[in-house]
């Protein structure tokens, strides 16, 4: 089973990444675009049963994939 | 009297170690050891020193992976208990890691790693890491790409209430403005401390401008600040 932690920067917080991809597709001439933010996807394998594997992924993204002052993750499940 | 002890914590990938230990041994005259990262004994010193750099290569977030690290953890303990804790740039990332300090820092507005001298204003002066800052702002290097420090609302009220902002970016003359923030910081803050006045965490480098030969010496008036405080 693959699992995916996206780590997203909660809103309010500032994204610099996000506001300079949003800059250059505005000048590559793509419109209707905005507001782009910047996450980051850790994928990584178990063989837990899967609601272990979840209740253990949240525990991984608490204490060391997520800084909960700045960050908010969701974790998804491929089986 | 004998030598104060400071014991600077060592990761792969510290890289201000020796800049912190030439300036407490070679120019302050106490005394420096450097603790490695897997050390769970912090051989009884009277300040710990986290040093700027890249532990263990900021990869995922910077100083997230160094607060798990045996020495970070006795650093914890030290810490609560009332030893003074002084962490200095990406020592000040891993210190608000490891929960000793509110807020995060973030990547600099500009996206660029920023690397010169800058202003301070000390806006609380009568801390032991603060005691012999003259009240005109001082001079000291910076050198970050992730200096942007950030805290929600509640948290900022909370510093301000408690008076733990000790430094924020100001120009020449001292005045605190947008032109002097270098980074993005939130009200320009460049370092703050703890509830409790033991652990302080700073972008700025007081331990690259402690000689003439440098060319800028106001570095000198935090590491007496400290001295100052265990004498009295």
């Amino acid at each position: 089973m693959k699992i995916q932690v996206l780590v997203r920067l909660k809103n309010g917080v500032l994204d610099p990444q996000g506001k300079a991809v949003e800059k250059s597709a505005l000048k590559m001439g793509f419109e209707g675009f905005k507001n782009f933010r910047i996450g980051k996807i850790i994928e990584f394998e178990s063989n837990l049963p899967k609601n272990k594997a979840i209740e253990e992924a949240k525990k991984l993204a608490d204490k060391l994939l997520s800084n909960p002052v700045i960050e908010s993750y969701e974790v998804k499940v491929e089986e | 009297m004998a030598k104060l002890r400071f014991g600077i914590i060592v990761f792969p990938g510290s890289n201000c170690d020796y800049d912190a230990y030439h300036a407490i041994n070679s120019v302050m005259g106490e005394e420096a050891y450097f603790v490695w990262h897997e050390d769970k004994d912090l051989k009884n010193p009277d300040c710990i020193i986290i040093p700027g750099g890249f532990s263990y290569g900021d990869y995922l977030r910077c100083g997230a992976m160094a607060k798990f690290s045996p020495a970070m953890e006795e650093t914890v303990n030290f810490a609560e208990k009332g030893g003074k804790v002084i962490g200095i740039c990406n020592g000040f990332q891993i210190l608000t890691e490891a929960n000793l300090l509110p807020g995060a820092l973030l990547r600099n507005t500009n996206l660029h790693f920023i690397c010169k001298e800058v202003y301070l204003k000390c806006e609380n002066r009568d801390l032991v890491f603060t005691n012999q800052i003259p009240e005109r702002p001082i001079k000291i290097p910076i050198a970050h790409a992730e200096g942007n420090y950030f805290c929600d609302q509640k948290t900022l009220k909370e510093l301000k209430e408690n008076n733990q902002i000790v430094f924020r970016y100001c120009d020449e003359k001292g005045n605190v403005n947008k032109e002097s923030n270098p980074n993005g910081s939130i009200e320009n803050i460049a370092g703050i401390v703890n509830k409790n006045g033991n652990v302080l965490g700073m972008m700025p480098h007081p331990e690259r401008a402690m000689e003439e030969i440098l060319g800028n010496t106001d570095g000198l008036y935090f590491f007496k600040s400290i001295v100052n405080s265990f004498v009295n």
